[in-house]
């Protein structure tokens, strides 16, 4: 029994948790992954862009929910995330006519596209706060939790709870669905195969006659669509604020590294691998000792490798080792 | 003369953009926007050292910003003896232990061929190594944690003048670049970019939160000063006189007597502010031209065309004999001690040190965008920078609002539109901020004063 509830406690506080925060990385690190295999600079408004999808998805929520239009038990921004990221993509499409394409053409080093990009950044983040205001903003209706930890306990007679929130749920299952769709594409179609040609050897690619601009066009949608649920699904979790969302950029970028570059498998896992050290290093592992080990040996302290302050800390330092020892990425990158 | 008619032309439009701010709104308004104009000139040309003369691209600046201003905390705070006699020991003991960790490291690096057996001997000290130093340091952590918490809880400082510690903060930041140049320094320059500024992000946490060294986001407030404090001048008798002196023309037309000295302490209480200003101003100022004539020098000697050539061509400079690795380190390192000092000033004349508050859209992204408009690889464009950037800053809240009154005059005050765009007034600066970055970047990509190297 104590081993069960040790268990449950480990799924309740690590493992769930890290698998949502993973999902939620993992679309970002895709986002700044494909930006960079294809486009071949930092994005540095990624935070930012995931949060101007994020606000689009809010107004057309509110607008929604202001005409009765609901899901249900389902929140109602999954109505919204359709207009929103038809919204987002016209604004990617927007930005890169008028800024980056100049640079593209004109054949600029990567890190001048890169400045480019926090250009990108402040004005994203301007639009931002002045549209919907710099503070938080809960948009998450509907039914909030799939299992109660109360009612898991009564069901199950066990001493830890299990919390199931279906925004947890939600964030897993459509990051499945999306990656695997994402992964088809790049994988089994033309369209798809050509991005991967032109990103392993843009003047081949040229060569065998596809079309740059075609290409280029496409990495915007995706990225469109990527950034808008991925900020989506990330404010209905949590809750949605400017400030954050740039914030995240970092550890998105650590997740995109750290899986290697350029490749949206590794960017793909790179975002669990950020969210799980993460929470196992942070986490205070002393009622999971009680139960696993006999009374006796019970440890006094909190168990707790680092403390929770050092969240960010450690997928920074995680990013810095991989950069040592292996700068390609676990994955090899700079292919698709 | 002809040939620096620009620079001329732009530091006297910077200058007369001051003093109109000075004459319409307050003096004591346009000396602070000086004072932080100079402090930006200081870090812009740090990052102007490391971006403009070699190249690299350093997005940590808020790092070392902040461990200037940890220094100018740890030289100037009184030492805490009650704290010290709780947790010194345990402290000093984990010093101790840091010292042997790094030597037995590199004991190991310089004895042992390099092998997976090595790696993971390594690792295995440092994972040692900090379980150990946790377990000595927690008893002490907590005991000086807990010594007057609501004022202390810290060991303090060494209790010199806050000025030492320009001198130490750039030590401290270049200590730090030496070990983030040590680790990073190989990398491509985008990658680069992303690791110093994780690194800083790493650097900002531990000061927020080791609570004994540094008080953490509890803040250490009322720092020592360089300059005099407004109150005592208010009653010291020859800075009366100077303001009386100063304002004679003023007071004569005021016959009331009673009058007349109400208006006088108005005067020396506005005038104790100002003059304080002043203070910074031309210690900061000092700062600015000592660090403007080292660069300029550095710039147009043997080294500077070396680095312009590593810059320029590293593969052909490196066949040419020259250390690239090497140089790179030490401008790195040259680049962030100078920034060091920036903060260490900002804290000085700040008066208070608020890890909180280091965030990289003000402390690295901003500073960047003042190296890009100014001008990089050029001293005068970046301190131009510096102040062009930083009194936009400023000044945009002024400027949006005069623009959204101006265009939305046909509404009325209580419009939703015209209420909420009055609202969110202070974001217009980013939006200035980035426009201008992108004009500049599409239409003047070497920045407002652009880099020129004359052969002498």
């Amino acid at each position: 029994m104590d081993f069960l509830n040790a268990i449950i406690l480990l799924l309740n506080y690590i493992f769930i948790p890290a698998l949502t925060y993973g999902s939620q990385l993992a679309l970002g690190a895709i986002f700044v992954t494909l930006i960079y295999g294809i486009l071949r600079f930092a994005n540095f408004a990624t935070g930012d862009m995931m949060s101007f999808g994020t606000m689009v998805t809010i107004l057309f929520t509110w607008y929604f929910q202001s005409i009765g239009i609901s899901l249900g038990v389902l929140p109602t921004a999954l109505i919204a995330i359709p207009f929103a990221i038809l919204f987002m993509i016209i604004y990617m499409l927007f930005i890169d006519k008028f800024v980056f394409k100049y640079y593209r053409v004109n054949k600029s080093p990567p890190v001048q596209l890169a400045m480019v990009s926090i250009g990108v950044m402040f004005v994203t983040q301007a639009v931002v706060r002045i549209i919907i205001g710099p503070s938080d903003q809960r948009f998450f209706d509907g039914e909030k939790f799939i299992i109660k930890a109360r009612e898991f306990k009564e069901m199950t007679g066990l001493n830890e709870g299990l919390a199931l929130k279906s925004t947890q749920v939600l964030t897993i299952f459509v990051t499945i669905v999306l990656v695997s769709l994402l992964f088809w594409f790049l994988n089994k179609t033309k369209t798809g195969k050509s991005m991967k040609a032109y990103s392993d050897n843009e003047d081949l690619a040229l060569l065998s006659g596809i079309d740059p601009k075609k290409i280029v066009m496409i990495t915007w949608i995706i990225a469109g669509i990527l950034a808008t649920i991925g900020g989506a699904l990330y404010g209905l979790d949590k809750s949605f604020k400017p400030f954050t969302y740039f914030n995240n950029m970092l550890p998105i970028f650590a997740a995109a590294i750290v899986g290697g570059i350029g490749n949206p498998f590794g960017a793909f896992l790179g975002g669990y691998v950020i969210a799980f050290s993460e929470i196992f290093l942070t986490y205070a592992y002393k009622k999971f000792f009680m139960y696993i080990l006999p009374e006796s040996m019970e440890p006094e302290s909190l168990v707790q490798l680092l403390s929770t302050d050092y969240k960010f800390a450690v997928s920074f330092s995680i990013l810095v080792i991989v950069l040592l020892y292996r700068p390609s990425g676990i994955f090899k990158g700079k292919v698709l | 003369m002809r040939k620096n008619l620009n620079v001329i032309a732009a530091y006297s439009i910077m200058m007369a953009l001051i003093i109109l701010v000075g004459i319409f709104q307050s003096w004591n308004v346009a000396l602070s926007i000086f004072n932080l104009c100079l402090i930006s000139a200081v870090m812009t040309m740090g990052a102007n050292i490391q971006w403009g003369y070699a190249g690299l691209i350093n997005f940590g600046i808020m790092g070392y910003t902040a461990l200037g201003g940890l220094a100018a905390v740890l030289i100037s705070v009184d030492p805490v003896q009650e704290a010290w006699r709780a947790g010194g020991f345990d402290i000093l003991m984990c010093l101790w232990l840091i010292i042997a960790m790094v030597f037995a490291i590199r004991f190991i690096l310089k004895n042992f061929e390099k092998s997976k057996f090595r790696t993971y001997g390594i690792a295995a000290i440092i994972v040692a190594g900090i379980v150990i130093i946790r377990i000595t340091a927690e008893p002490g952590i907590e005991a000086i944690e807990g010594v007057n918490p609501a004022k202390t809880g810290f060991l303090g400082g060494f209790g010199l003048p806050i000025i030492f510690s320009w001198i130490v903060g750039a030590f401290f930041a270049g200590g730090l670049a030496f070990i983030v140049g040590k680790v990073a320094l190989g990398l491509r320059a985008d990658y680069l970019a992303i690791a110093t500024l994780l690194i800083s992000e790493i650097v900002i946490a531990i000061i927020k939160h080791e609570d004994w060294l540094t008080r953490g986001v509890k803040n250490v407030i009322g720092l020592k000063r360089p300059a005099p404090y407004e109150v005592d001048l208010q009653t010291t008798e020859w800075f009366i006189n100077l303001v009386e002196k100063f304002n004679s023309g003023k007071l004569a037309l005021i016959s009331n007597l009673a009058d007349r000295q109400a208006a006088l302490n108005q005067m020396v209480i506005e005038g104790s502010t100002v003059f304080v200003k002043l203070c910074y101003s031309g210690l900061f100022l000092i700062v600015v031209i000592i660090l403007l004539i080292l660069t300029q020098k550095a710039l147009y000697s043997p080294w500077g065309r070396m680095m312009r050539a590593i810059r320029d061509n590293e593969e052909a400079a490196n066949a040419m004999g020259k250390n690239v690795v090497k140089q790179h380190l030490l401008i790195f390192i040259l680049g962030s001690a100078i920034v060091g000092i920036a903060g260490a000033m900002l804290v000085t004349q700040d008066g208070l040190f608020t890890p909180g508050s280091y965030r990289p859209m003000r402390y690295t992204f901003l500073i960047w965008v003042m190296v890009i408009v100014g001008g990089s690889g050029n001293n005068f464009g970046a301190i131009l920078g510096g102040f062009a950037v930083w009194f936009l800053w400023i000044e945009a809240a002024p400027i949006a609002l005069f623009l959204i009154n101006f265009f939305t005059a046909g509404m009325a005050d209580t419009h939703a539109l015209k209420v909420h765009l009055i609202e969110s007034v202070p974001y217009f600066r980013y939006l200035m901020m980035g426009l201008g970055l992108l004009l500049i970047m599409r239409y003047r990509p070497k920045g407002i004063l652009p880099e020129k190297i004359e052969i002498k």
